[in-house]
C-alpha cells in the first residue's frame, strides 16, 4: 500500500513519562490509534479523528491532541481542505463524506442579530420572581374562535380545536434514527424529553421496544425508506412527521452504511445486515404538493387525525414550499437550514446546498402571513442552533419552536469530529459497535441533556424577561425587537428587521 | 354479508363507516357503488373481507395490517402504501407506484401496472411481502428492493415480447424479482444479476402462483408454462465504494 498524500490532520501525543501504562486510551478509541507495544502505547495517528475520548478517560493526562504541524504550504485560496480532498479524490475516484453539519466559517446571521431589552421607559420582569411561560403548542390554530353563553351567561368555547402538541419549553429533539446513532442515545433523548416535557424524533429507523415507555414524548418519522413504519408504529407517538430533506443534505437521500447495519438494525428496519441503508432522495410517491397532500391525509386517516409535521431542507423556494405544505394539510412545517447536522453528507452537498435557517424562518413566516395561513401550521426552526441565544432569535424570526440535534449529541459526549458515518464514535453515540454503545449510560446521560435543556429554558426566561415580556408567546415573530449589526441593507430586508442604532 | 352505499360518499366519512363496522364485529364489508375514493381500507386492522364494486381511488390499503380487499374492476396509484400484513386482490389493472416500501402481506393483480412497483420492498425471514401482477409492468419495477418476492406473468402478451420496463431492479439489495419472460441485462440496474430458475424457484413459484390462480380464476398449468427469469442483488453494497473519507 502506498502513502496517502493526504496527510494525518492531528497528532496523537503520549508523554511516556506521565503514562502509566494503563492501555485505557487503547480501549477506548474506536478508530484504533492505540496499540499495545510491549511495553508502552503505540501510536497510529493517521487514525485520530480528535475526538477526545481518550485524552478525558487517561487518569495522568498523558495524552495531547495536537494539530499536526507538518502541513500543506499555507495558501489564502487554496484551503487545507481543497488541497487534502483533491489528494484524497486522486487516490481513490470517491466523495468526501462528512458528517455534522457544515463547519465552513463564513457570515452566521445569528451573530450579528441582536435582541431588545427594556430600559426606563418600560419596565423588564424579573424571571426568577415573576411567573414566565414557555410553554408552546404545535399544531393549527383555528383562524376564529366561537363562544355560546348558556343560560347562566357564562361563556362556552364551540370551535373545535384541532389537535396540538404541548411542550413545556419551545425546544424539541430533531430526529436521529436507531442505526444512524446508537439505541442508547436514542434512550438518552427519550428520557430527557419526558423529564423536560418536550419531544424527540425517532427519524427513519423505527421505534424500538425499549422507547415504547415514552411515546407520549415521540414524534415518529415516515421517509422515502418506510423503514420501521407500520399501523402500531404511526399510531405509537403523538405526531407523524414526514422527512421530505434535511438541512445537512437537501436534495439527496439518507445513506446508512454498511457498517452500522448489524442485526438489530437490520430488524428493525427490515433489510439484509450489513448492506447500505438507502432512502433515496425522492420520495417516489411525491412529485407534487397534492402527492404530498395525499400522503399526509393516508397518514391522518390511518392515525385518527394526529397532527402530521413536515421536514424539509431550507432551498431558494422555500417560502413557496412551506405555503404548499401548509395548503397540503400539514400541521408543522419543519425547516431545517443548511447548517443543520448529518450521520452523513457528501462534503459538497452538505457546505453548498441550501440557504441559512435565519433568511428561511423570515420569508416562510412572511409568507404564511401574506396569505393568511400563518395559524394553519406552527413553523420548528432547525439546522445549526447552538444556544438559547439562537434558539430566541429564531423565535423572533418567527418560529413556533426550534430543534436541536448536535447540541443534544454534544451533551453525550459528541464533539463534533465529524465521523459519525464510519460508525466508530468512541463516545458510543454514532456507531453500532456494542463495545461502544455500552458506554453510554442512558440514565448518567439523560441527566445532562435534562440540565441542557433546564438551563435554555432558565436562559429563555431571562431574555423574556429583559424584553419585558412574561410569556414566549410575545416573542414569537416579533421582530420588532431584533437589530441587525453588520448586515447590508438587502439582508435586513429579506429578514425583516432594522439596522441597529434605528 | 354487510353493505355499504358509497355512491357521492366523502372519502373520509366512507372509511369511517367502514371502520366503524369493523369495529362491530363485521368480517365481511361489501361497499358498492365506489367511484374514486381515497384512503379505503387505509391503517384498517384486523381480519376482515372487504369487496369494493366500483374503482376505487389513490392510496386504497396504505398501512393496512391484516384485512384482504378485494377489488372487482380496476384500481388506482398508491395502492398497499407501506403495507404490513393482509391481501389485495385486483381483477383488473393497477396504477403507479403500488406496493411502496410494503412490508408484509400479498398484492395479486390479474392486468398490468405502471411505473415503481414494488419499490423498496422489504422482507425479513418470516415477514415477507409478495406481488404478482399477471400482465405488463412500466419502468423502475422493484426498485431499492430489499426483500420479499415481486412476479411479473406477462400473461396477455405473446411469449419472447418484453413485459417490463427499463431500470428493472435498479438499486436492489435484497429480495427476489421473477419475470416470465425476456430479460436483457441492458434494461436492469448495475445491481442486479439475471440467472435462470432452478428446481428450488420453481417451488417457490408454484406456492405463490397456486394461491394467485385460484383468487383469479386461472390455471396454474398454464401461468407455469413459460420460463421464468430470476433477478436477485449481486452485491449487497453496491455503493461501498463511493466514497473517498
Amino acid at each position: 500500500m502506498f502513502k496517502s498524500q493526504a496527510p494525518p490532520i492531528f497528532r496523537a501525543t503520549i508523554d511516556t513519562d506521565k503514562c502509566i501504562r494503563c492501555k485505557r486510551c487503547i480501549q477506548n478509541c474506536g478508530w484504533s490509534t492505540y496499540s499495545w507495544g510491549g511495553d508502552r502505547v503505540q501510536i497510529d495517528t493517521s487514525k485520530c479523528v480528535n475526538c477526545l475520548r481518550c485524552y478525558h478517560y487517561c487518569p495522568t493526562e498523558a495524552i495531547e491532541i495536537l494539530k499536526e504541524e507538518t502541513r500543506f504550504k499555507d495558501n489564502g485560496y487554496w484551503s487545507y481542505n481543497h488541497i487534502r480532498n483533491i489528494k484524497r479524490q486522486a487516490e481513490t475516484g470517491g466523495i468526501p463524506l462528512t458528517g455534522m453539519g457544515c463547519d465552513r466559517e463564513g457570515t452566521i446571521l445569528f451573530d450579528h442579530l441582536m435582541l431588545d431589552a427594556c430600559q426606563v421607559t418600560n419596565p423588564s420582569i424579573d424571571p426568577l420572581r415573576e411567573p414566565m411561560e414557555l410553554k408552546t403548542f404545535l399544531g393549527k390554530k383555528p383562524s376564529k374562535l366561537e363562544f355560546t353563553k348558556d343560560k347562566n351567561g357564562k361563556r362556552k368555547l364551540v370551535t373545535k380545536m384541532p389537535p396540538n402538541l404541548e411542550l413545556a419549553a419551545p425546544v424539541i429533539f430533531s430526529p436521529m434514527s436507531y442505526g444512524s446513532i446508537s439505541l442508547n442515545a436514542q434512550k438518552v433523548l427519550a428520557r430527557a424529553a419526558k423529564e423536560c416535557g418536550i419531544l424527540m424524533n425517532t427519524g427513519e429507523g423505527g421505534l424500538h421496544e425499549d422507547l415504547k415507555p415514552y411515546t407520549s414524548n415521540i414524534i415518529v418519522q415516515v421517509a422515502s425508506g418506510r423503514f420501521g413504519v407500520n399501523p402500531e408504529y404511526l399510531n405509537a407517538g403523538v405526531a407523524v412527521e414526514i422527512k421530505i430533506g434535511q438541512g445537512a443534505k437537501p436534495g439527496i437521500g439518507g445513506h446508512l452504511p454498511g457498517e452500522k447495519i448489524p442485526l438489530e438494525v437490520a430488524k428493525a428496519r427490515m433489510i439484509p445486515v450489513g448492506t447500505d441503508a438507502l432512502s433515496p432522495a425522492p420520495q417516489h410517491d411525491i412529485y407534487s404538493i397534492e402527492d404530498l397532500r395525499q400522503l399526509i391525509y393516508a397518514i391522518k386517516e390511518a392515525t385518527n387525525y394526529k397532527p402530521v409535521s413536515v421536514k424539509i431542507a431550507t432551498v431558494h423556494n422555500v417560502a413557496a414550499i412551506a405555503s404548499g405544505i401548509v395548503r397540503a394539510g400539514a400541521d408543522i412545517v419543519y425547516l431545517d437550514g443548511f447548517r443543520g447536522g448529518t450521520g452523513a453528507a457528501p462534503g459538497i452537498i452538505r457546505d453548498h446546498l441550501g440557504i441559512p435557517i435565519e433568511h428561511a424562518l423570515a420569508a416562510v413566516d412572511d409568507r404564511l402571513r401574506q396569505e393568511g395561513i400563518r395559524n394553519e401550521a406552527s413553523i420548528i426552526a432547525a439546522g445549526g442552533i447552538r444556544s438559547a441565544a439562537d434558539a430566541a432569535k429564531a423565535i423572533a424570526l418567527g418560529a413556533d419552536a426550534v430543534a436541536i440535534g448536535t447540541a443534544a449529541l454534544m451533551t453525550m459526549g459528541c464533539t463534533l469530529c465529524g465521523k459519525c458515518y464510519t460508525g466508530n464514535c468512541s463516545w458510543g453515540i454514532t456507531t453500532q459497535r456494542p463495545e461502544l454503545t455500552a458506554r453510554l449510560d442512558p440514565e448518567v446521560y439523560a441527566v445532562r441533556l435534562s440540565n441542557l435543556i433546564r438551563a435554555w429554558v432558565h436562559e429563555l426566561m431571562e431574555v423574556l424577561g429583559a424584553l419585558g415580556v412574561n410569556a414566549v408567546e410575545s416573542l414569537r415573530g416579533s421582530r420588532e425587537r431584533l437589530r441587525g449589526v453588520g448586515l447590508d441593507a438587502q439582508t435586513l430586508d429579506m429578514l425583516g428587521i432594522k439596522p441597529a442604532g434605528r | 354479508m354487510f353493505e355499504i352505499d358509497a355512491k357521492d360518499k366523502y372519502y373520509r366519512d366512507l372509511n369511517e363507516e367502514v371502520r366503524a363496522a369493523v369495529d362491530s364485529g363485521e368480517k365481511d364489508i361489501r361497499l358498492k357503488n365506489v367511484n374514486g375514493q381515497y384512503y379505503l381500507a387505509t391503517g384498517l386492522r384486523g381480519k376482515v373481507n372487504i369487496t369494493i364494486e366500483g374503482v376505487p381511488g389513490n392510496d386504497l390499503s396504505a398501512f393496512m395490517d391484516g384485512p384482504t380487499v378485494n377489488i372487482k374492476s380496476n384500481a388506482q396509484d398508491n395502492i398497499a402504501n407501506t403495507m404490513n400484513a393482509g391481501k389485495i386482490v385486483i381483477h383488473g389493472s393497477a396504477g403507479d407506484v403500488l406496493g411502496y416500501g410494503m412490508r408484509g402481506g400479498k398484492m395479486h393483480i390479474r392486468g398490468d401496472v405502471g411505473y415503481r412497483v414494488g419499490i423498496h420492498m422489504k422482507g425479513v425471514k418470516r415477514q415477507s411481502p409478495t406481488i404478482i401482477a399477471g400482465g405488463t409492468a412500466g419502468d423502475f419495477f422493484g426498485e431499492y428492493m430489499a426483500g420479499g418476492v415481486l412476479i411479473l406473468l406477462g400473461l396477455d402478451s405473446p411469449e419472447e415480447s418484453p413485459i417490463v420496463g427499463d431500470y428493472l431492479g435498479t438499486g436492489m439489495h435484497g429480495g427476489t424479482i421473477y419475470i416470465r419472460g425476456p430479460v436483457q441485462q441492458k434494461y436492469c440496474g448495475a445491481e442486479v444479476g439475471v440467472m435462470e430458475t432452478d428446481a428450488d424457484d420453481k417451488k417457490v413459484l408454484e406456492k405463490h402462483l397456486k394461491e394467485y390462480c385460484a383468487d383469479l380464476g386461472l390455471d396454474l398449468k398454464e401461468v407455469m408454462s413459460r420460463p421464468f427469469k430470476k433477478l436477485i442483488p449481486v452485491s449487497s453494497r453496491p455503493y461501498g465504494n463511493l466514497y473517498a473519507y
